[in-house]
């Protein structure tokens, strides 16, 4: 991916923002396939975002926030399908897709060796920088499934914990032990794929 | 009253989906106070969250955006 920062003005010619956008695209797929049980929707939504894209491009201006824009449209795709379709639409929910967390911990339930929290070298806007969302989005998919989709509803859609047990059968309760676990992986990603690292590019 | 570290990461977590009990906040106040690693994370989670807050914020359509100049 080119950099977002400081480019010249040419590279945010309407061809280069199209370029972008077909980049994006396995990265919007894999996000609504998260989330949809049927991945011709899924492929249904992601195209009819892209077209909603290309349709505004032209009045895109925030260049370095071009693929957070584009995020955004899908998501507003999913959240008012979720919220109208609920269960009907979201993919299944499966106790065996979930993150274990044993490994973080001792038989004392105290940080086990290893795995206690380091000291972030990387500050919290380093996160407006180019590849952030992608080291994120990548922590994200590498959670077991049901995880990853739960999570995503919480902090990527920002539904709230009542609206995810809804649409999933699930238990409110079972929702936050589920993304109390979710958060703890997804630190640990992200502590070795980002924030522990001396440089990121 | 002691909390173990996996309790009070329990806490760091329902603390951004829910307001937790007066029991519960002072729990894990307690604990946070003699754990460095909890601090640690505890403030790594909170951060987490504000920042795909933001990107949502951010990602919100472009009419909010003030017009061209």
């Amino acid at each position: 991916m080119e950099s977002d920062k400081q480019e010249p003005t040419s590279d945010n010619t309407r061809a280069s923002l199209e370029q972008r956008l077909v980049k994006l695209r396995p990265r919007l797929l894999a996000f609504a396939r998260l989330q949809l049980a049927d991945p011709v929707q899924a492929e249904d939504m992601v195209q009819e975002a892209l077209v909603g894209a290309l349709e505004s491009l032209s009045g895109f201006k925030g260049q370095a926030k071009f693929e957070t824009w584009v995020f955004g449209i899908l998501r507003h795709k999913l959240v008012d399908t979720i919220r109208r379709r609920g269960r009907d639409v979201v993919a299944e929910y499966d106790a065996n897709e979930l993150a274990d967390i044993d490994d973080l911990f001792n038989p004392r339930a105290h940080w086990a060796v290893g795995a206690q929290p380091e000291v972030w070298r990387q500050p919290e806007n380093s996160c407006e920088r180019d590849h952030f969302w992608e080291a994120f989005d990548l922590c994200v998919f590498h959670l077991p499934r049901s995880s990853a989709q739960v999570f995503a509803m919480r902090e990527l859609m920002g539904l709230e914990t009542r609206e995810i047990c809804d649409s999933l059968a699930i238990s409110e309760q079972n929702c936050w032990v589920i993304l109390h676990r979710t958060r703890l992986k997804l630190r640990a990603c992200l502590e070795t794929g980002w924030f522990s690292k001396e440089e990121v590019s | 009253m002691t909390l173990a570290c996996k309790r009070a990461t329990e806490l760091m977590s329902l603390r951004i989906d829910r307001p937790l009990t007066a029991l519960e906040s002072a729990s894990l106040r307690m604990h946070l106070l003699m754990c460095g690693y909890c601090r640690r994370c505890d403030s790594q989670l909170e951060m987490l969250h504000r920042i795909t807050a933001r990107r949502r914020e951010d990602g919100e359509p472009q009419e909010t955006d003030p017009p061209e100049t």
